[in-house]
């Protein structure tokens, strides 16, 4: 049993065959093309903290990971992380850049509410989903693991 | 027995109220549209000098009230009315802005409709004669809508080409008993139509079939035709919504195509990055205020059909999966 | 210049996935980056990731769902030292920096900057 009535599912299909789509091969392209990129700015990165005597998977990984999220967080205070994410999409969304992004951008909008309710609440939007799932998984394959290692 | 009534859906004036004043301010964006000659005010940025976007919009209407009250030249306690609504959680801006102008207030809320809205209830007080001066108003802001059903500004994300832009802006009406034109002649009443769209990025889509049923409502009540008006327009579809209207009013046999356009399509040139066009409820306020009354008062156009629209969806009723019920309501405004 | 090139590839086609994801099904950029960030998670327990991380280095890293692989591996190796406590412990020591800067940087910026509409 569908929710939508008769009337409801034709009209459905009716603006399904007209509705403008997005342009999916350029949305595509551009997102390989951006995302590709600031991966290997993040080697290039990764690689200089590697030459500077970092040990490479732990400390230089680590390193890195920090030097992204500021980048991130500094071009969306300056106004330009929207502006690539306009063209990139995805390629500028998945990196750690965008987890830093989808911090500032509430964070400093929300600032009108107060630096309590606004500010630090509303830093979490995006990131504290992000948090939450990523931290509650590794918990449970980290328990998976410790079971099956007795 | 309502003898002013016509139908299920409308309403026919029997001493038509005029229209003898307007205002509308608009924001920067709108402000290097195609029709900012006809705006009285175009602000340089989205604050207003106020600290905060809620503030600003709050301001916009406020100055738009005052403005319209100013031209009209009726002294303000003379107005018995402001009817005023906006889009904002509780109608902030209409109510604050009420706060500050001191006419007896009636909250409204149509979404994007609510210029249709107010006209029409404002123009039944004058009629009904509850009122011989009242001003109605609405507002919308780029920013402060963005946060409240959106993203944050700054947050990367791509807008997909059926999206749209919220006009910034206010637009504000003196209706009165006097005997001037342009007058309010009809007003229909929409229903609340939802034909079960989920997608808050493609609104025109959502609220076009409750333009088509007030349109054909309209026509049958007031047993009227397309061609007995110079345009008919609706008040945000913009370029997705306006295409399915023609669409839908073609099946039912029905050929507005010659005369109908979209203020959401009139407010920005293609050249600006607004996606499909524009939307709020400030949309169709200063495309009517600004740009529809004064090509009136020239006598360019002498009947037209305004068909404000709007989806009456939420932040919470959007997560919680609803569908978006939409309304449409249509005045007929006419130099008699 | 190997891996550069590899970063490049991999880390695009990751984000591009992402793209696709946005455009074809009703996912909202939350959604995707919550899926990557717990994919990541579940590929790097199956030691799955850890190979694409040799490939591709930052390529495998740098996107979100390396973010996952990171709390995974820190949870793993300490479950390895310390035992059932670290099932707690290991996955924010590991990705330590990156949280902590996003945090902290995050705030900063926004007491410095404001919002710019356009």
């Amino acid at each position: 049993m569908s929710k939508f009535s008769q009337e409801q599912k034709e009209y459905q299909e009716f603006v399904k065959r007209i509705r403008p789509k997005p342009p999916y091969l350029q949305n595509m392209v551009m997102a390989f093309l951006v995302g590709g990129l600031i991966c290997a700015i993040g080697q290039g990165i990764l690689n200089f903290y590697v030459f500077l005597g970092l040990e490479r998977t732990k400390e230089a990984a680590g390193a890195t990971s920090a030097t992204l999220v500021f980048l991130g967080a500094f071009l969306t205070g300056l106004g330009v992380y929207d502006e690539i994410g306009k063209r990139a999409g995805a390629g500028s969304i998945v990196p750690i850049t965008g987890f830093a992004n989808s911090i500032v951008a509430p964070a400093m909008e929300f600032k009108s509410e107060g630096y309590v309710f606004g500010v630090a609440a509303k830093m979490f939007v995006v990131a504290g989903p992000v948090l939450v799932y990523g931290i509650t998984s590794s918990v449970i394959i980290g328990f998976i693991y410790y079971l099956l290692k007795l | 027995m309502a003898l002013k009534k016509l139908g299920n859906q409308t309403v026919k004036f029997q001493n038509p109220p005029s229209i003898i004043a307007t205002a509308s301010i608009v924001g920067p964006v709108e402000g290097q549209g195609p029709l900012k000659d006809y705006f009285d005010l175009i602000l340089s940025d989205f604050n207003f000098q106020e600290k905060t976007w809620e503030k600003a919009e709050k301001r916009m209407l406020k100055e738009a009230a005052e403005m319209a009250i100013k031209k009209s030249g009726v002294p303000g306690n003379q107005i018995e009315y402001f009817v005023a609504g906006d889009l904002l959680n509780q109608i902030i801006s209409a109510s604050f802005a009420a706060r500050e102008l001191g006419i007896p207030f009636l909250g409204i809320y149509g979404a994007c409709s609510t210029m249709a809205e107010g006209l029409g209830l404002g123009a039944m007080l004058v009629d009904g004669g509850y009122a011989d001066y009242l001003v109605v108003g609405t507002s919308s802001h780029f920013c402060s809508a963005e946060r409240q059903y959106r993203f944050p500004l700054e947050l990367g994300n791509q807008r997909p080409p059926t999206a749209q832009r919220t006009v910034t802006g206010a637009g504000a009406a003196v209706i009165s008993s006097k005997n001037q034109n342009p007058r309010i002649t009809y007003m229909t009443t929409g229903k609340v139509i939802d034909m079960g769209e989920v997608n808050p990025n493609d609104m025109g889509t959502a609220m076009a079939p409750a333009a088509v049923d007030t349109i054909v409502k309209h026509l049958e009540d007031s047993n009227r035709s397309p061609e007995d008006y110079d345009l008919i327009i609706t008040g945000d579809l913009a370029s997705v919504g306006k295409d399915i209207v023609e669409r839908l009013l073609k099946e039912k046999g029905i050929d507005i195509s010659d005369r109908y356009t979209d203020c959401g399509l009139l407010i920005y040139s293609p050249q600006q990055d607004v996606h499909a066009g524009g939307s709020g409820c400030a949309c169709a306020a200063v495309v009517t205020l600004g740009y529809l009354f004064k090509e009136m008062q020239k006598g360019r156009y002498n009947r037209i059909l305004v068909v404000a629209t709007g989806a009456l969806l939420s932040t919470t009723s959007v997560q919680q999966g609803e569908t978006i019920p939409c309304i449409a309501h249509a005045v007929a405004l006419e130099n008699l | 210049m190997m891996d550069y090139i590899m970063a490049f590839i991999i880390g695009g086609i990751i984000c591009a996935v992402g793209q696709i994801l946005m455009d074809f099904t009703p996912l909202t950029p939350a959604h995707v980056l919550v899926l990557f960030v717990t994919l990541g998670a579940v590929l790097s327990g199956l030691g799955l990731y850890q190979p694409l991380v040799d490939i591709a280095g930052a390529g495998a890293t740098v996107p979100l769902p390396g973010f996952g692989h990171t709390l995974v591996k820190g949870v793993i190796d300490e479950v390895n030292k310390y035992g059932l406590l670290g099932v707690l412990t290991g996955g924010l020591r590991s990705a330590a920096a990156g949280i902590t800067a996003a945090v902290v940087f995050g705030y900063l910026m926004a007491l410095i900057f404001n919002p710019k509409p356009k």
